[in-house]
């Protein structure tokens, strides 16, 4: 599953420990959800949305129905 | 965004690692003096008892200890430990039932202690743990 975290990250100029702060995770869990590797629970992409005032489809692109 | 020093998700991990390993030092010194100190150190069956009983308590506390420290970890340091669990779950059975196995039937001249299979299980469980780091890094 692709991501906009790292560009929102960016773009509030925000580190992944800001970011790892803020939702309560660690560095490497935020790194490992930016390169996608992990794909996030469903309460912790709720809360990255609440976080950046978006949703979930805005920062989460789900491809297993893309061909 | 102010940089913060540690946040309070780390905090309590950081709490949680450290009582772990004292609860886990207090159970292998317990654990060390429980088998060395018979004979050693005294000969009353009654000190035994009593430091075989004191090893089991510091036992359980590692036990609660590790499942408060892994409670406190986030989503993926879960996942890495519950991969690396299962893979040594899985060793620990399948090996350790099989040296059973070569033992029982005489096929080598072994002889399998508890020891063996702790030692495996603990091996397995550092190398899955940091493979599995590594994956998700």
């Amino acid at each position: 599953m692709k991501n906009r975290l790292k560009v929102l990250r960016a773009e509030r100029d925000w580190t992944q420990a800001d970011l790892a702060a803020e939702l309560d995770v660690s560095r490497q869990t935020i790194n490992a959800i930016e390169k996608g590797k992990f794909d996030p629970s469903l309460p912790l992409a709720f809360k990255a949305a609440r976080l950046f005032g978006l949703t979930i489809e805005d920062i989460f692109i789900d491809e297993s129905g893309a061909e | 965004m102010e940089p913060k020093s540690k946040t309070t998700f780390e905090r309590t991990l950081i709490r949680n690692t450290k009582i772990l390993g004292l609860v886990t030092l207090a159970w292998v010194l317990s654990m060390a003096l429980a088998s060395f100190g018979p004979g050693l150190l005294w000969d009353a069956k009654g000190i035994t008892a009593l430091v075989i009983a004191l090893n089991a308590m510091f036992g359980v506390g590692m036990m609660l200890a590790n499942m408060r420290h892994i409670r406190a970890q986030d989503e993926l340091q879960q996942k890495i430990q519950l991969i690396a669990m299962g893979v040594s779950l899985g060793v620990a059975v399948v090996f350790g039932l099989s040296l059973s196995l070569v033992e029982t039937t005489h096929l080598l001249p072994i002889e399998v202690e508890v020891a063996h299979v702790v030692l495996l299980v603990g091996l397995t469980y550092m190398v899955t743990l940091i493979v599995a780091i590594r994956r998700y890094s």
